[in-house]
């Protein structure tokens, strides 16, 4: 079989870059091993664990079930591109005050799955979080912490002040 | 696991995807590739050449025309999930299809093309009386979805044929869809859906399929019958739902996930489901 390598333009976190790749290949595997985005993980490669989950335009999906090529024309984002400079998205920080891992493989998944959904819903609420991250397994068990993280983001997303000042009183 | 080798075309139209369709014979067409890639992965596909019709703009969106509501092949589960104007049955089993990434991605079209045992909404179109719509470089053909589904990953689909769209009658009365979900997957180990009309107190119109039992999504004539005249309780539902034994009768499927004999004695309680839900919604 030839299988011509493709050139192909992606754009990730806002920038761009040119690949030649296989058409075989998948977002996740050119996000790990062409750009060394590591961030992104790899576990089940089938669509089962979520662990690879990357936003398209702004909606969750599995990277390892991505064609790289058919991802020209959109935008990407994925675990490295949700801090802005030294601030860490609201996601990420809720992640670190929920204590919302423990070995942490998981963890870019569920928040870019959190992501998609403060994306579509601003104001989410529990059951929305919850169903948000049914494609995200946690081997460790840390769901609660997960829900708490989300819940947190979601009030700091809707009300920035409030959040921050329960925040400093807990 | 990486999928085999294969050389891979983008069709941006209808008439693009059926040249490139004749000029690769062998190729398959991609449209989410939440079926396929998966297929490749495990080498149960190798067709050595993809054509993507994921980007044609013609075959997605949904528009309402009158009694019945047309669905672009290439529509996701996401979008009909959220959809207004199409029967609840429908859009619930459609926010159930695996999970958020899952739906953002896979399409109508390639989930009833696919035709697993397990998918949910080869049973939902099956109840609600809903028409296939193929089109190929010879022109368009109607399928009713009782018709398409023939067997194991098997439909009515001829080579060089695409599904382009799906019309729902949208005037069917209430309807609804129940199952026993795969929890890793959540792929229907057993699913029903069900699309009941009430007159004068009494059932007038019943409408029934179910999934995940048998090779392919099978209407339940016993069940319909079982429920027509009488008036939709706990007991009637109860006693109609019983006679989906006489529709199945020996063709359920066992694997890993459950058996055969359990798939059949849970079948009831999942019609009765969606029996219930779909007369609470016929007003
Ligand atoms: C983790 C996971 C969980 C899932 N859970 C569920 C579930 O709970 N319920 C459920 O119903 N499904 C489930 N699915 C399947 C999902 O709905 C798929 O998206 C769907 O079955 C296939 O749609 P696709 O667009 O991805 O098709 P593809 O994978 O692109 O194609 C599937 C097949 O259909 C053909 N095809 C695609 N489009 C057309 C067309 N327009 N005309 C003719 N042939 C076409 C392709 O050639 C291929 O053979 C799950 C999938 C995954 C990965
Ligand atoms: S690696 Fe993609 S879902 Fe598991
Ligand atoms: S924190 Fe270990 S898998 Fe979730």
């Amino acid at each position: 079989m030839s299988s011509k390598r493709l050139l192909t333009t992606l754009a990730i976190n806002g920038i761009e870059h040119e690949l030649a790749l296989e058409p075989r290949r998948t977002l996740l595997d050119a996000l790990r091993h062409d750009l060394q985005l590591t961030g992104t993980k790899k576990v089940c490669d089938m669509g089962d664990c979520g662990a690879c989950t990357v936003l398209v335009d702004g909606r969750a999906m599995y990277a390892c079930l991505l064609l790289a090529v058919d991802c020209t024309d959109r935008q990407i984002t994925t675990i490295e591109g949700l801090a802005q400079a030294d601030e860490l998205d609201p996601l990420q920080q809720a992640f670190i005050e929920a204590d919302a891992f423990q070995c942490g493989f998981c963890t870019a998944g569920q928040i870019m799955s959190l992501k998609g959904l403060l994306n579509e819903t601003p104001a989410p609420n529990d059951d929305q979080i919850l169903r948000a991250v049914t494609g995200n397994l946690c081997r460790c068990g840390a769901y609660r912490n997960i829900l708490k993280a989300g819940r947190l983001a979601a009030d700091q997303v809707a009300h920035p002040e409030e959040a921050r000042h329960a925040d400093s009183t807990h | 696991m990486y999928p085999p080798k294969f050389d891979y075309y983008r069709a941006n139209s209808l008439s693009e995807a059926f040249s490139l369709m004749q000029e690769h014979g062998g190729a398959k067409v991609i449209a989410g590739g939440h079926s396929l890639i998966p297929s490749l992965k495990l080498r149960l596909a190798d067709p050595g050449a993809l054509i993507d019709i994921g980007r044609i703009g013609e075959l997605k969106g949904i528009t309402a025309n009158g009694n019945s509501t047309r669905i672009g092949a290439l529509t996701t589960h996401a979008i009909v999930a959220a959809a207004k104007n199409l029967p609840q049955g429908l859009t619930e089993a459609a926010g159930w299809i695996g999970d958020p990434q899952v739906r953002n991605r896979g399409t109508v079209g390639g989930n009833i093309a696919h035709a697993d045992p397990a998918s949910d909404l080869p049973t939902v179109f099956t109840a609600l009386g809903a028409t296939i719509n193929l089109t190929g470089p010879g022109g368009e053909r109607s399928v009713a979805a009782q018709d398409f589904f023939t067997g194991l990953f098997e439909t009515a689909l001829q080579e060089g044929e695409l599904v382009s769209s799906i019309d729902v009658p949208t005037n069917g009365g209430g309807s609804a869809y129940a199952k026993l979900f795969n929890p890793a997957s959540r792929y229907a180990v057993v699913g029903c859906a069900a699309q009941v009309k009430v007159e004068n107190g009494v059932c007038s119109a019943a409408s029934v399929a179910v999934g995940g039992l048998t090779s392919h999504a099978t209407k339940a004539n016993a069940v319909e019958a079982a429920l027509l005249g009488k008036p939709l309780n706990e007991a009637t539902i109860a006693a109609a739902a019983a006679q989906i034994s006489q529709d199945l009768g020996d063709d359920v499927m066992g694997d890993l996930h459950a058996s055969a004999d359990y798939r059949r004695s849970i079948a009831p309680i999942y019609v009765a489901q969606a029996l219930t839900a779909a007369a609470s919604r016929a007003g």
